[in-house]
């Protein structure tokens, strides 16, 4: 429910939004995903119409527009979550680098490692801090200790949650805080080193400062990773991203550098969107 | 006024709930008045003797309570897995469109009548068996395990019979704790890059408790269920590892012996076998509630039948 | 990343797995065939009209029916129902109007006990409450048997469907000035009766298959008997009689008996899967 009554925009946004993504001069980003007409249906319900773009590489991409409008399902289609419903039928290309990871033949499993995600609720497992972390190394053949525990600091460094947690690592992972929980999330998805990060509203159901931990993180973490973040919160999108997908009725309506999107954007509907006017 | 009626309502409506716990209460107040000779003759030397003998008055119920453990533990060996694999199955792997047919056809199982089991189990079952055991080579013969004549009746019938009784139940509890596991749980595993195996196996993690509880409530049907058994298994007081030997449980020796209990110990020494069983059969039971309650806020559907979703479903 | 070997390993230990869970499907599903193909194939034949009408015959003249223990198990699953039904209904709506109350916990706690304790216990049960002090084996004893065997299944499904009935419909009952009994008499209980109907059938069904709790409390009666303070035949016990017997004729008899009760299982099953279908369809029309 509450992911329904969001607070419409301040409309005051376009002056006041710190865009911290520009901040840093970097080179010119090269291409990690290439999406190519992609249309997706659930059974007779087609949920995205002919979708197009290109997502930087370690940058942060943020996907926005109102519940329903497919941002979601777009997102999942980039990991092949959506495999996993039997009805789900994708037509046109994603690539991952180059690589149409839809071809027949693919290695699903070889994607979802090299694409991370992270979901809407943090879902960790019931076991210690320590299994969650290692998880993904596990089932893919790492048992050796050393490079676990190696692993299990770094990654939880990188999350920013070494410092809580690294005089507990056995406890269960249940006993963390939301916040925390979401953080372990993320941890648990960089133990496997992916190339992508795909962030499903990760902060929907935190808390203002978890929230705030988590965007830090993002922040810091697109030094390694190409994000792609789906969001409802729209200055969120404004504070992470470097770039921003508008979606409307399943269709890209808007693509572009996030400060231009936010201050100049050249559809109406981005407009009416942005400045609260539905949602 | 109204509030008077309330309270009648109430009152009411609770004494006659209360008649379910008295009905419980009795039970275990009648076993007890019931087998009060016996548990003053034997004491706790009932469960250990292993003579039974109506005619010099000697009764020691030891060769009954590990015929239904034995029988009641393999038929579980047996069960468990196949159990394990159909709810998993029906729950995370099957077509939908087959789901719903499957999941009625494996609960008809649970709602064929004991006494059709036990039909089955003499005339076909039975005569199976004995060609089995009739074909098994010598040198394994030796082994305790397939000591004996091969008889057919025995310890391998029952066990047989009941890990097919016991299977729907299992299934369908297991079942019902896997579809309660969050989907989050099994898109962490997939987005790792689990296989479906992986991410079925953390599923089962996940309910570990509640599975144990549905395996535990499957044993507890094994332990009470007296008919089928009573038919296959051969009926002969005796501890024996072999699965090949004829042997007795408890439930079977009161079905059989009950009407012709001539004198009082015998009569009391019956109910004491029934009181055991009770006991038992309560302990494991509780044990399995306990656990399921664990999982569930609601208590999972109490017993599948063919038509058990009525209340689940609805 | 490539697919290593030990990922092609991953893979075939994950669709090993599947398939030896699609074989546990049909590994159950073989004796279930097994039984119904034998049931059919050997009951069939024997099942003559006469099956229906005749009395048992005594050894060695062929043919006879079960007349009298069809009729029997009717009349003990008709004192079960009457026993359980009003019991078990009552109990079941304490249950769900008074959730959090200490005596409703305990009552749920006994009722799942209950359901849990083994047939031949409640056997003696009955016996001792029933038989003992009249010194005589009654239909109304086994009545009593199955009624408290019934009991456990009618008070869980009561209470759970009386969750289901939309709080609205209290709500407007009691709006209207309706005192807690007369909104469940004639509002909420109305509305969840049918599908309490159907879990009473359920239980009649799965009662109807039980023998021993029959063995000594309605015992058995090779003789027509409507009489409720006498023995009783009953199908059940009447196929147990037959199959321990050594004569082939009586065997036939008895897988004739089995198929009679599988027939009626089946239907009971089948309609009161019917009735759950048309049940959710309804609840998902109005909820």
């Amino acid at each position: 429910m509450s992911r329904d009554v969001e607070t419409p925009a301040d409309p005051g946004i376009r002056i006041r939004t710190e865009v911290r993504a520009s901040e840093a001069p970097r080179a010119a980003a090269s291409t990690a995903i290439t999406l190519q007409g992609v249309n997706f249906s659930y059974g007779p319900n087609q949920v995205l119409h002919d979708v197009s773009l290109d997502v930087d590489e370690k940058r942060v991409t943020a996907f926005i527009g109102p519940s329903g409008c497919g941002k979601s399902t777009l997102l999942r289609c980039l990991n092949r979550m959506n495999d996993l419903i039997e009805s789900a039928r994708l037509a046109g290309s994603v690539r991952v680098k180059g690589q149409d990871i839809y071809a027949p033949g693919t290695d699903v499993i070889a994607v979802r490692r090299r694409i991370g995600m992270v979901f809407q609720k943090s879902n960790p497992f019931p076991k210690s801090i320590f299994d969650n972390v290692v998880y993904g190394l596990r089932i893919s053949g790492v048992h050796d200790r050393p490079t676990l525990e190696a692993a299990v600091e770094k990654s939880l460094t990188l999350a920013a949650l070494w410092d809580e947690v690294k005089d507990r690592l056995h406890q269960s992972a249940l006993s963390l805080s939301g916040g925390q929980q979401q953080r372990l999330c993320i941890a648990r998805a960089i133990a496997v080193e992916p190339e992508i990060l795909l962030m499903d509203e990760p902060c929907s159901a935190l808390d203002p400062i978890a929230t705030l931990k988590i965007e830090e993180l993002i922040y810091s973490l697109k030094e390694r990773y190409t994000i792609v973040i789906v969001t409802h919160n729209l200055q969120q999108a404004a504070r992470v991203s470097d770039k921003t997908a508008f979606f409307w009725l399943g269709r890209l309506v808007e693509y572009g550098p996030t400060v231009d999107l936010f201050t100049n954007p050249k559809e109406k509907l981005t407009e009416d969107y942005i400045t609260g006017r539905f949602g | 006024m109204s509030k008077h009626d309330d309270k009648l309502f109430r009152l009411v409506t609770a004494i006659v709930a209360a008649s379910v716990l008295l009905v419980v209460v009795g039970i275990a107040a009648t076993l007890i008045q019931g087998s009060w000779l016996s548990l003053r003759q034997f004491g706790f030397s009932f469960w250990r003797t292993r003579t039974w003998d109506p005619v010099a008055g000697q009764f020691g119920a030891l060769p009954f309570i590990w015929g239904t453990l034995y029988s009641s533990l393999l038929a579980l060996l047996l069960s468990t897995p196949v159990a394990l694999g159909i709810a998993v199955f029906l729950a995370e792997l099957s077509p939908r469109l087959l789901r719903q047919p499957l999941i009625f056809l494996t609960e008809l199982l649970a709602a064929i009548p004991s006494i059709v089991y036990g039909l089955w189990g003499i005339f076909v079952l039975v005569p199976v068996v004995r060609s089995l055991e009739a074909a098994t080579p010598e040198w394994l013969r030796r082994v305790p395990l397939f000591s004996g004549p091969p008889l057919g009746v025995g310890m391998l019938a029952a066990a047989l019979i009941l890990a097919v009784m016991i299977t729907p139940f299992s299934a369908a509890v297991a079942r019902e704790i896997l579809r309660a596991v969050p989907t989050s749980q099994r898109e962490a595993a997939y987005a790792l890059g689990a296989t479906r195996w992986e991410a079925i196996r953390l599923a089962l993690y996940y309910g570990r408790t509640g599975i144990i509880g549905a395996v535990m409530l499957g044993l507890g049907r094994a332990l009470g269920e007296t008919i089928a058994v009573t038919m296959v298994i051969g009926n002969n007081p005796q501890v024996s590892a072999s699965l090949f030997a004829p042997q007795y449980t408890m439930a079977a020796v009161i079905a059989n012996e009950f009407t012709e209990a001539a004198d009082d110990l015998y009569l009391h020494a019956l109910v004491e076998i029934g009181l055991v069983l009770f006991l038992i059969t309560i302990v494991v039971n509780a044990l399995s509630r306990l656990l399921l309650w664990r999982v569930a806020d609601k208590p999972v559907a109490v017993a599948p039948s063919a038509a058990a979703p009525v209340a689940a479903a609805a | 990343m490539k697919t290593t070997a030990y990922d092609l390993r991953r893979r075939a230990t994950s669709r090993a797995v599947e398939i030896f869970c699609a074989a546990s499907v049909v590994l159950a599903l073989v004796p279930l065939g097994l039984i119904l193909f034998f049931v059919v194939r050997q009951g069939l034949p024997a099942l003559r009209p006469a099956f229906f009408t005749q009395m048992p015959k005594p050894v060695g003249e062929p043919g006879g029916g079960m007349a009298n223990a069809m009729v029997g198990t009717l009349i003990l699953l008709g004192l079960a129902a009457a026993l359980a039904v009003p019991v078990g209904i009552v109990s079941g709506v304490f249950l769900s109007e008074y959730k959090g109350s200490r005596i409703g916990s305990a009552v749920r706690f006994a009722a799942d006990v209950l359901n849990g304790v083994p047939s031949i216990v409640i056997g003696i049960f009955a016996y001792t409450v029933a038989v003992l002090p009249f010194q005589r084996f009654t239909a109304l004893a086994g009545g009593l048997a199955l009624g408290v065997m019934m009991l456990p299944l009618i008070v869980r499904t009561t209470e759970e469907l009386l969750r289901l009935v939309p709080e609205s419909f209290r709500e407007g009952a009691l709006a209207l000035g309706a005192t807690r009994s007369r909104a469940v008499w004639t509002v909420i209980l109305p509305a969840a009766l049918p599908g309490i109907l159907t879990g009473v059938l359920v239980a009649l069904a799965r009662v109807a298959g039980e023998t021993a709790p029959l063995l000594f409390t309605s015992l058995n009666n090779r003789f027509w008997s409507t009489r409720l303070d006498q023995p009783i035949a009953s199908l059940t016990v009447q196929v147990y009689t037959y199959a321990n017997s050594p004569y082939d004729d009586w065997h036939r008899q008895a897988w004739a008996g089995a198929t009679v009760l599988i027939a009626s299982v089946l239907t009971f099953s089948l309609l009161a899967r019917f009735v759950t279908r048309r049940l959710e369809r309804m609840h998902r029309g109005t909820v």
